[in-house]
Parts: structure tokens; sequence; C-alpha cells
């Protein structure tokens, strides 16, 4: 560990894998609520034109990207909600456009290369800069304050749309915020694991705390220790191994998700045969049983 | 059981007049809901076709009708789910569009599971309820917030499953876990569409009770049906929705059942006047429908 922290982007890099770590899953957790998982996808691949923008008119990629993903997520939001039927066309189409532009426009960049593509669709977590990393300690806090402020709302929204209108929730307004909340976190996430796996980020360590909570604010808490722990873990483990640091982190955290299936399921058996034990058989119908019905469905009247 | 519902609910002996239940129970207050000349239409197809209506308040009003009579759509649109193509809806005197005291209002859903993808715990799901009541800055619950929480489990007979995962629930139990996120607001104006569904017969009783219960404490109760059912006994009036127009407004017959039930005579044709009991079998689809599974 000693041997990491000698170099100074190393450190760089760390303290990011730990920023990212912390704040995809939790924004992640709102997203797999609201059956929204490949909205982060959608929005690495429009984030990509963002930064081949920035690399073009020589800004900082980060922000040109948190511009661009955020703005590409306030649409992807009213396609959404516009076209109910053809919306995952739509959503398809801004994907597309989004990874065909930052092709055409890097490609279009006096200096860049293919080398420049690659570090930012998988990730180069060793040229994470002083400034960069101060974006995006700016943004995890914004991230954070979103869910702070707004979290009962948007629990809310994710579970049930229609309630949230007749609770008077500003419904338009908290979908839009969720999406470019979501948009952010994608730019943080994207330096460490590249925009093309940064969804899995967001969703696999929510995945893999589901399978062992019952409560949405544990697998918020746990899918946040698994979340940092795959991205300082990976990160650590591709510097001793010399491993390509995005996908060991990704693969870090599927790892987990299969970890945690096969834990659920063993926890499952024993607490089955545990209440089988203390209820004796057929001592009454399971908490998921139906009662019976005689007439096809209307049920008898005692 | 049927002890607590006499209790609640107004004596048997003393029934009041049919007409009665029509009026205000407040004269000086406005209707809980004023609809008028109400139309809703999903992609260009006419699914409310003018609609008005006064709903009472402190009165429970049953919406009847069959599949794809508009029951459901008036519903919604009454709550500002979906857009009203014409006409106007107030709550409590107040224009939609204008109206703020949400926490006024708790609307049941009619949904498959009370869960989302994200396990979530019963106590989440109906504190979840509070979210028009409580501040923003209120991160922690206050003392009468968990209270409701904890009355609004205890009045649905869910106390003791709090900590529980709502999947680890029955269908029936996920109803009433939708229920008591309703009450957990402690509104006074209820919506609820097909609160029975896929419940079983004993906590139908109860659900009824709770009706009963919410009535006696004065709260307007607007119910979405296919058949009064075990609540017959707290329905004081029922509106039938046909192809999406009022075919029927009138207080419940206490005796022979709503004009819902098979067998009853109406102005209007059913659907399939040939089938000997349409209502059983559209209840029974829906039933059908409803059976709980694990997701």
């Amino acid at each position: 560990m000693t041997e990491l922290l000698q170099y100074e982007f190393m450190r760089r890099a760390l303290l990011a894998a730990v920023l990212v770590g912390l704040v995809t899953p939790v924004i992640g957790t709102f997203l797999v609520q609201r059956r929204l998982a490949l909205l982060g996808d959608g929005i690495g691949h429009v984030a990509l034109t963002g930064v081949a923008l920035g690399l073009l008119t020589s800004t900082s990629p980060v922000l040109t990207a948190a511009v661009v993903a955020t703005a590409g997520a306030v649409l992807m939001e009213l396609v959404r909600v516009r076209t109910r039927a053809s919306g995952e066309v739509a959503l398809a189409l801004l994907f597309y456009g989004g990874i065909a532009g930052g092709v055409l426009l890097i490609n279009l960049t006096p200096g860049a290369s293919n080398a420049t593509l690659t570090s930012y669709l998988f990730g180069s977590v060793s040229t994470v800069a002083e400034e960069d990393l101060w974006f995006v300690a700016g943004l995890t806090l914004g991230v954070f304050a979103v869910v702070a402020l707004f979290g009962r709302e948007l629990f809310v929204l994710c579970q049930d749309e229609e309630v949230a209108r007749a609770h008077g929730l500003p419904v338009r307004f908290l979908s839009i915020l969720l999406s470019v909340t979501a948009a952010l976190t994608v730019v943080i996430a994207m330096r460490i694991v590249g925009v093309l796996m940064v969804s899995a980020l967001l969703i696999v360590p929510v995945a893999a705390a589901q399978q062992l909570t019952r409560s949405f604010r544990v697998t918020m808490g746990l899918a946040v220790v698994i979340g940092l722990a795959s991205s300082v873990g990976g990160l650590t483990t591709a510097f001793y191994g010399d491993l390509a640091p995005g996908a060991t982190i990704v693969i870090l955290a599927l790892a987990v998700f299969c970890a945690a299936v096969a834990a659920s399921g063993v926890l499952n058996r024993l607490s089955k045969r545990r209440s089988a034990a203390s209820r004796g058989p057929g001592d009454g119908p399971l908490a998921d049983t139906m009662p019976a019905t005689t007439t096809g469905g209307r049920v008898e009247q005692s | 059981m049927s002890d607590q519902f006499r209790r609640d609910a107004p004596p048997p002996a003393d029934p009041p007049p049919a007409a009665e239940a029509l009026l205000p129970r407040h004269p000086s207050a406005p209707p809980a809901f004023r609809i008028a000349d109400a139309r809703v239409a999903y992609d260009g197809v006419p699914v409310l076709d003018g609609v008005s209506l006064d709903l009472h308040a402190g009165r429970t009003t049953a919406v009847l009708g069959p599949n794809g009579s508009g029951k459901s759509t008036l519903m919604r649109a009454m709550l500002g789910i979906v857009p009203l193509v014409s006409g106007e809806v107030l709550l409590h005197g107040t224009p939609l569009r204008r109206f703020r005291q949400w926490r006024r209002i708790g609307y049941v859903p009619q949904r498959l599971t009370a869960g989302g993808a994200v396990p979530a715990t019963v106590r989440e799901i109906v504190a979840s309820g509070q979210v028009a009541t409580r501040g923003r800055l209120s991160f922690f619950p206050s003392r009468s917030d968990r209270a409701a929480v904890h009355e609004a489990l205890e009045t649905v007979g869910l106390a003791g499953r709090a900590r529980d995962s709502v999947r680890e629930l029955s269908g029936g139990q996920q109803q009433r876990v939708l229920i008591a996120r309703a009450l957990a607001g402690r509104p006074d104006t209820f919506v609820m569409d097909e609160p029975m569904a896929g419940v079983d017969a004993e906590n139908q009783k109860a659900l009824a009770e709770t009706i009963a219960r919410l009535r006696g404490q004065g709260a307007t109760v607007v119910l979405v049906l296919h058949e009064p059912g075990p609540l017959e006994e707290v329905i004081e009036r029922s509106v039938v929705l046909d192809e999406g127009r009022i075919v029927h407004d009138g207080p419940t017959p206490p005796a022979t059942g709503a004009c819902a039930r098979p067998g009853h005579e109406h102005q209007h044709p059913h659907p399939d006047p040939n089938d000997p009991d349409p209502w059983s079998a559209s209840a029974t689809a829906l039933i059908r429908f409803e059976v709980p599974g694990r997701d």
C-alpha cells in the first residue's frame, strides 16, 4: 500500500476512486428503483461528445462533458415523457448520436489520436489532474446535497410516479433533477472507468446489495460500501497486477454481485429451514399464498 | 370484528333517508371534488365524455362500472394524474392547478406490488406517505410522524411487520401497505382504486372497518370499485360509469345491494346483456391478475 501512495498520480487516482465509489451507488439506487438502469449508459454516450468538444476547443473535457451530459439528460427526460411508445427508440438514437459525435469530433481535433479516444472510452485514472479532482469533489458534494434535500421526494417518484403526482410533488422537476444528477455522476465516474463502463458503477453495486437487504436505506448504504470496495480494491489490484483499472473495478463489482447472489441463496434456504422448523409442517398458509377461492375469484364471505 | 364495525358505523337502526346521502354533510364546505364537464382522451380516443359530478366532503362515494368504463380515468383526472382535454376539476373549492393542500389527499393506487425494483421495508413505504406533510429539512421523523406511521400500520393490522420487506408480503398485505401509506399523512380526503383487489375475505372485512372508521371521523372517501362487495355498508352514494358517461347516480340501496349487482335493474344496458354474470366474470379476470408474485 505504501508503494502505491508514493506516486503522486496514484494518490490522486485513489482519491478520485473513493469519491466515485461513494457517489455512484447513491444515484444508482434511485435509477434502479425507477427502472432506468440504462439511463447512465445513455448519458455516458452523450458525455463522450462533450469530452470531444472540450478537446477540440481546448477547454477542460470534464467541464464540457458535464455541460453536454446535463443537456443530454434533460433532453432524454423530455423525450421519455413526450413519446410514451417510442421512448426507447428515441433514447437509442441519442446514444448513437452521442458516441458518433464524440468520435467525429475527437478525430477532428489536432493532436488527438485513437489513444485519446480510448482513454475516455475505457478510463484513464492515471491521468487525473489536480483540477479534475477539485471538480469531481465539488460534483460529489452537489450530488449528496441533492439526495439529502430531495431524497424523500425522489424515493416516492421512483417508487410510483402516479402517487408522486397525487401528493402534489413537482414530478417534471424531480425527474429532471434526477436525470441531471445522474449526468453529473456519470461525468464524475467517467475518468475512472470510461464512458462505456460508467453505468456499471451506478448499477452493479446496487444489484449486488439488493440481494442481501430488505430496506431501501440499507440497500443504498451497502451499495456504497460495495462501490467503495470495488473502486479502491480494483484500482489497487490494477496497479500491482498491471491491469486496466476501469475493467478491473467493474469485474470486481461483478464478482461481488455473484458472491451476493450465492450468499442470498444460502441465507434464504437457511431462513426457510428455520421458519419451517419453528412453524411446524402444515401450520397455516405461508405469507405468499393466496386464500383459495371457490367461485373463480370472488372470495366467499363467511 | 363486527362489533367494532357497529361501534364505528352509523347505527343501523336509524338509517339516513336515501336522498340525504346525496346532500353535503357540511353545507358550508365546498365539495371535496367538483368535476365540471370533464373530458379525457388517450391518443384521441375519448375515455371520459363530459362527466359532471360533485362529491361532497364527509361522504363515502363509490364509482362503479365495468372495465373500460372510465372510472379509473375519472379518478386519475380528479387528482391531476391525467390531464383534461376540457372541463375543470376543483379540489375543496380550488382549481386543481392552484391546489396546494396536497397533504389533505390520500391516494391508494391499484398495484400488483407495493414495492419497487429496490427492496424497501413496510415502514419505509408507509412513511413515504408523509412526503407532502414533512418539511424538506426535517431529516428525521418527529415523534408525531412516527406515531402516525405506527397508527397507520395498526389500522391495517401490519404493525408487527414494519421491518419486513414488502416483497415478503402477500398480495392482500401489500394492498394494505398501500392503504397504510395513504393513512400515514393523516389526510381527510381518500381516493382508493380497487382497494379490495386481491385481498382475502378476512382482510376485506378489516378494510371495510377501516373505511367505516375514516367515515366516522368525517373523512371524504372515494372508492373506485368493480362491485361494492363487503364495502356495501359503508357506501353512501354510488356513481356508475359506462363508456365515459355517468349512467347512474344515487344513494346505494341499503338492503338490495348496489345497482351494479347482477340482476339489478338498470336504466342502461350492460356491455353484454346475455352474459349471465358479467360482474363476476370481470372480477375474476381482475383477481387472477392480482395474484401476488415474487419479483
